[in-house]
Order: structure tokens, then sequence, then C-alpha cells
């Protein structure tokens, strides 16, 4: 299998891909006449000249703006990404006014232009294939492609390229970019008190890293692993609980005998359709000191006191994981059903006649299946609980908060929301950038392993 | 034999309206509370579930010009509609792209793609606001800036839609080429038709994600409560100290956020089902 190849051999297969690249590059060059040589200088000029308007224009185009983006404007913010720049806005020694830099744009302006350095190579290095490909069909006597063909090609044989352009630009533009500078933030101290364009900020290795790990004093150590235990738990309960009640209740619903089966089902389902903020912001409130629980608990005399459901840590979190199933279930029940219904009834005929009782049947085909069938889908569940955003922060923000936990965590919140508490509340970005990297160690580190132990992906017909 | 099933089934039922209630109750108590004018009892946290005396107070305050309720509906709905149509198209292309047609840097973008989804969303949250800034799509602008959000976004969420295309035979494909169709025929006139109930399931998740957005929205628009949608409004209400009378106000807006969105799922469910089961199987 491709996946199982060594690191090492690869960026051994790296490395000789690259030598066989450059050699191609020097063998395009030598053997190449005056119309391909010249488009190692300008790209482009060769197609044009040898008629293909459509591809040489088009990548003259292509490199012509990277160019005046990396001279007009990146390398100018590029020189500075080593220090991120050395003055802040002041006044300069002759008492005129500085604008003075800004470590915000120098890093963001520097990695894109360290990109688009990459991409203009690219674009020059696709430039000199198509002029390698041009020549040699020129010296076999064979025509090239038409202008039209060429134009026609981006409704044919590269459509891919025309359907991926806008969606990967997007990515590129709004995902890939702002992770990469947010990478680069964890290696810096951008927070409070460094705040671009009034003072500057720089980089500062792996000091973040540090602090998140070292517990005790003003280290994050001591917060970070206690937020991390109950993200994990949450994330455990959340999936399984509602795996295992929700599989229930939708056995319990296509029971035989059992009528109203769409009724039952509408029922649940409105939770999924009412926007969550509306449902679960009421359900927080419900359960508020001044909420209605303990309001008719005090009336009907079962309390003296009210409960303090979202201020006792304990009460907070079991209370959420409960709130969780009348959220979860309903999802659980509706994949269920369908996937109970597959199931061959004559297994369940052949094992009545061998005399099974309901329970010995559940635990001995229906759960095996279920197992089976959702395995991927479960792993998907525990990532997604893992950074189940809105349950946590509609119900009571990650509440309580206490003095024992640092950077203004609560004892319910989760990594992402301890991430979003650090961007918003304390604008502390340095933080927030390494519990992001955070949960994507966590995140990377269990889909790999539990995909690798997946039944329904060692063994795709093991159930047949 | 009959006597035990009639127990069993009895338990079942049983439990069964147990969950009902449970399930039902946050809804109800949304509705009755809503009904509680903020005038002459109170707006806030009270003690009892039914209101003393039904009133339209709070419909009425959302529409009184008091509050931009009507303009914050508006937004949301504008972003919902938006992000529909182009999310929608945006990832039929993708899935198409990626489950039929075969080129160079497939598998390495999907394998990319897989790892960026592994990035908390919240975290480039600034860098998007600079962005789009940078732009002019924050505070005044930030309709259009959600939705330009949403959509660059759209090409990951491509897993459940090239699921279904997977499964369509690939001889169709061949047959329509050998007839003369182009690439692009094939996907309009041939995989589009076919495909409607997980087009349908794409586009019912578009529309109903805005309605649930706060965090960014809130982030984005920033101040300027013109651009809010209505989750980042209305939970406004519930939140913060200076609207501690409007509890009513919220509910009454939420059961207007809810009835449509409602509705408009439980037509659609039969889709909605399909698409779950269909994606979480395959995984």
């Amino acid at each position: 299998m491709e996946e199982k190849k060594s690191i090492g051999s690869r960026i051994g297969a790296f490395f000789r891909w690259i030598g066989r690249d450059l050699a191609d590059i020097g063998i395009t060059f030598a053997r190449g006449d005056w119309k391909t040589r010249i488009s190692f200088l300008v790209v482009g000029l060769g197609q044009i000249l040898r008629g293909q308007y459509v591809r040489g224009i088009s990548v003259l185009c292509l490199a012509a703006a990277m160019l005046f983006y990396i001279f007009g404007f990146g390398l100018s913010y590029l020189k500075d990404i080593l220090t991120l720049g050395t003055q802040g806005r002041g006044f300069n020694p002759d008492g005129t006014i500085s604008l003075g830099d800004n470590s915000f744009l120098i890093l963001l302006y520097g990695i894109l232009t360290i990109i688009v350095i990459l991409a203009l190579v690219l674009v020059w290095r696709i430039n000199l294939r198509q002029n390698r490909e041009a020549q040699e069909l020129l010296a076999q006597g064979k025509a090239l492609p038409s202008n039209r063909k060429d134009l026609y090609s981006v409704l044919d044989r590269n459509f891919d390229k025309t359907l991926l352009a806008l969606p990967v630009l997007g990515i590129f533009v709004f995902t890939v970019l702002p992770i990469i500078f947010m990478i680069c933030v964890a290696f810096t101290n951008y927070d409070y008190n460094h705040q671009a364009p009034a003072k500057l900020f720089t980089w500062v290795g792996l000091e973040n890293f540090r602090n998140i790990f070292s517990i005790g004093g003003e280290g994050y150590g001591g917060t970070f692993f206690t937020v991390l235990a109950w993200t994990l738990i949450w994330a455990f309960f959340a999936t399984f609980l509602n795996y295992f009640l929700g599989m229930a209740v939708a056995i319990m619903i296509n029971k035989k005998g059992i009528r109203f089966k769409k009724l039952w089902r509408t029922i649940l389902v409105m939770t999924i359709a009412v926007p969550q903020f509306v449902s679960l912001l009421y359900i927080g409130k419900m359960f508020a000191s001044d909420g209605l629980v303990n309001a008719y608990l005090l009336k009907w005399g079962l309390i003296q006191k009210a409960i303090p459901f979202w201020t006792n840590p304990t009460y907070a979190r079991i209370l959420i994981i409960v709130i969780n199933l009348w959220i979860g279930i309903p999802y659980m029940m509706l994949i269920a059903t369908g996937l109970l219904m597959n199931i061959p009834e004559d297994l369940y005929e052949s094992a009545r006649i061998d005399g099974a009782n309901s329970f010995q049947m559940f635990f001995k085909i229906t759960l095996p299946y279920m197992l089976f069938v959702t395995g991927p889908f479960l792993l998907t569940q525990f990532i997604g609980n893992l950074n189940n955003f809105n349950v946590i922060f509609l119900l009571n923000q990650g509440r309580p908060q206490s003095m024992n936990l640092k950077g203004g965590a609560g004892y319910t919140d989760l990594l992402v929301t301890w991430l979003y508490k650090m961007t918003i509340n304390d604008t502390d970005y340095k933080m927030a950038a390494v519990i992001g990297i955070m949960v994507f160690i966590v995140t990377a580190v269990i889909s790999l392993v539990v995909y690798n132990f997946l039944p329904s992906v060692k063994d795709e017909e093991g159930f047949q | 034999m009959t006597r035990k099933k009639h127990i069993s089934n009895a338990i079942v039922y049983i439990v069964l309206i147990v969950i009902s209630v449970i399930w039902l109750f946050p809804f109800v108590g949304l509705a009755l509370q809503s009904f509680r004018s903020y005038i002459s009892e109170f707006g806030g946290m009270v003690n009892y579930l039914i209101p003393k005396k039904f009133t339209l107070d709070s419909y009425k305050f959302l529409f009184s010009g008091e509050c931009q309720f009507p303009r914050w509906y508006m937004n949301t709905l504008i972003i919902a509609v938006a992000a529909t149509v182009f999310n929608t198209i945006i990832i039929i292309c993708v899935s198409y792209a990626l489950s039929r047609l075969r080129f160079k840097g497939r598998r390495a973008l999907m394998n990319i793609w897989l790892v960026l989804g592994m990035f908390p969303g919240f975290l480039t949250m600034i860098c998007l606001y600079f962005l789009l800034k940078m732009l002019g799509l924050t505070q005044s602008g930030a309709v259009p800036g959600l939705i330009l959000i949403s959509v660059a976004g759209a090409g990951m969420q491509y897993y459940v839609c090239k699921g279904y295309f997977d499964t369509l035979p690939k001889a169709l494909d061949e047959a329509a080429r050998i007839d003369g169709a182009n690439r692009a025929q094939i996907l309009l006139i041939m995989i589009v038709p076919l495909s409607k109930p997980i087009i349908i399931y794409t586009a019912l998740l578009a529309f109903m994600a805005p309605w649930c957005d706060f965090v960014f929205a809130s982030y984005v628009a920033f101040g300027y409560s013109a651009s809010y949608n209505v989750a980042v409004a209305l939970q406004q209400w519930v939140w913060t100290n200076d609207f501690q009378g409007y509890f009513t106000r919220f509910c009454a807006g939420g059961i207007l956020v809810a009835i449509p969105v409602t509705i408009l799922f439980m037509c659609l469910q039969k889709y909605y089902v399909e698409g779950v089961t269909g994606g979480s199987v395959k995984g």
C-alpha cells in the first residue's frame, strides 16, 4: 500500500524527483530551439510565437501578475519577515511622526509572497513543459492543438481545472493562508501587549509551547491538561451515550406492533430542525438558578435552595452531557433506523429458531453489525464532539470559571471554546494559536490511530 | 406469549411518551413564554411556565421599530439564500471533479483538505477578520462578508455529495461520451438531474447553517447592529445584562426564526435522512 511507505523513503523519493526535474529542465534548454529558450526568460513567448495564443497569453498574464505582486508589493514585506519589523509607530529622531512597521502585515504578506514565488516557479515550469511538448510535436511533423481546441478543453479534457479553480482559490485565501499565518503566530509573542500596528510583535521560538506544558507558577500547563481531559471525557460520553441510546430509541420505534412510528420520529426530529441557538439558549436558561427547573422544584418543596446547575463544575459537566442527549439521540435515531432495516431479517429468524432471546439477538446480531457499519461514522462523531462549540457555548459558555484555571478557562470549556475566549476576551492570539495546533494534533492522532484499527477499513468485505 | 408481548409493548409506549414529553417541553415552554407580556407582567425570568395573560406584546415589540428585528431577519435570509445557491454549486463542482475526473494531484488535494479540516475553524478568526476588513466587508459590509467566507470554504464539504456521485454507475458517463458529450455536458445534463436528493440535502444544510452562526457573525459585524443576523442579535438579549427584561422577547424572536426553518426542514426531511444515513455509512 502506498501509505505504508516509510518517511525516509518518501524524502528520498522527493529528492530524486527534484533531481529528475532539474535534469529535465536542463535537457529542455539544451535541446530547445530559440523559441523554447526565449521562454526561459519571458514566460509564454515561445507559445505565442508558435501561434498558441491561448496558452501563451494565459501563462504570460499569470506570471506578469505574480511578478507585479512580488516586486511591487511583496518583497518590501518579505525582507522584514525575520524580525517582523524593527520600528514601531512613534516619532523619528528628527521629530516627524513615523507610521512604523506592522508586524501583522509583514507576517501575512511575507507568507503570501513566499507562496507566490513558489507558484511563479510552478507556472514557469508548466510553461517550459508546454514549450517542449510543442517543439517535439512539430519535430515529429504533427500539428499543434489549435487555440479553439485549447479553449474547448476547459469544458472537457481540462474540466477538472475549471471546476476546481474557484473552490481551490477560495480555500487557499480563506483557509490555507490564515492557517499558515496562525501557525506562525504560535511562535511569536502576538498578544494584548503586542498589538500591531501600535506595538510590534516578534518571533519567540518555542516559548509559547513551553508555557502550555509548564505546570505550576504562571504556566498554562495545569489549565491545559484540565481542559484537554474534560474535552476527551466529553467527546467520549457525547459520542457513545448518544450512539447507544439513539440506537435503543430507534429499536423501540421500529419494534413490531408499535404504532404511530412517524409521529414519534417527527417529534424527535424537531430538535434537528429548530436552530440550536434558539433551543439550546432556552434550555440553558431553563436550568439557570432563577430558571424554570429550579423554580418548580422550589415551588413543589422538593428542594430548599436553588440547585447550582451551572455554577458547580460537576453538575455543569453532567448536565451538559445529559442535555447533549437531547440533541444527539434524534440524529442517531435517524441513522440507526435506516441501518437497522438493512439487517437481513432471516438472520433474526434463524436466531429465533435456535432459541435466542431478544437480548442475545441484540448483542450477537444487531450490535456487531451496527458497530461494523458505523465505525467511520463514530470516528467522525468523536472528532466532531471534540470541537462541539455550539452545545458548550450556547448552554453556559464554558463556565464556571475559576481562579485555578488560567487564561479565562472554565470547567466545561473544551479546547475550542477556550481558544475562542482567548481570541475574543483576552486577545491572547499567541496562546490561541498554540491551542489550535494542539487541537489539530489531538484530532490527527486520534484519527490516524482509530482509522487504522477500524474493522471496516481493514476488511471491507467483513460483514457479508 | 401474547400477554408478554402486550406488556413489553406497553412499556415501550410509556417510554416513548415520556421521551416525547421531554423532547417537546423546551418548544412548548418557548412558545408559552413568548406570549407573556413584558409590559403588564415581566419580561425576564419568572418562576411559572404559563403566562397569566396571553398577549402578543413581545411579537409587537419585534416589529415596532424599537429594534431592528426585520432587518436582522432579512440579513439572515439573504446570507442563507446566497449560501444555499453558491455553496451548492461549488460542492457539486468539487464532488464531480473528485468523483468522476482523474487528474494529477487528485489524491494529494483530498489529503490536504482532510488535514486542513483538522484545524479548528475558530483558529483563523483574527486573520479572516483582517482579510475581510481589507476588502471592506466588516461592520456595515458584514452580510456580503459572511457570504464570502461561507462560499470560500464550501469546497471542503464535498464528502457526502462525492460519496453519492461515486455510487452512480460509470457506464453512464462512458455512454454519454460515446454519444459525443463533453464532460461539462455530462455533469449538467446527466449527473445533476440524477442527484436530486443529495443536492437538496446539500442545499438544506447550507441554508440551515447561517441561522445558527453567532460566533463569527458577531465578530465580523462587531458593534454595527444593522449587520447583525438573528442569532447574533437574539443571543445578546439572553446573555447581556443590559437586556435583563428581554427574555420573553427572545422567546418570541426564537419562535419566528424556528417556525419557517422547521417547516422547511420537515418538508425536506426525507432528503435529509437519505443524506445523513448515506454519509454516515461511508464515513
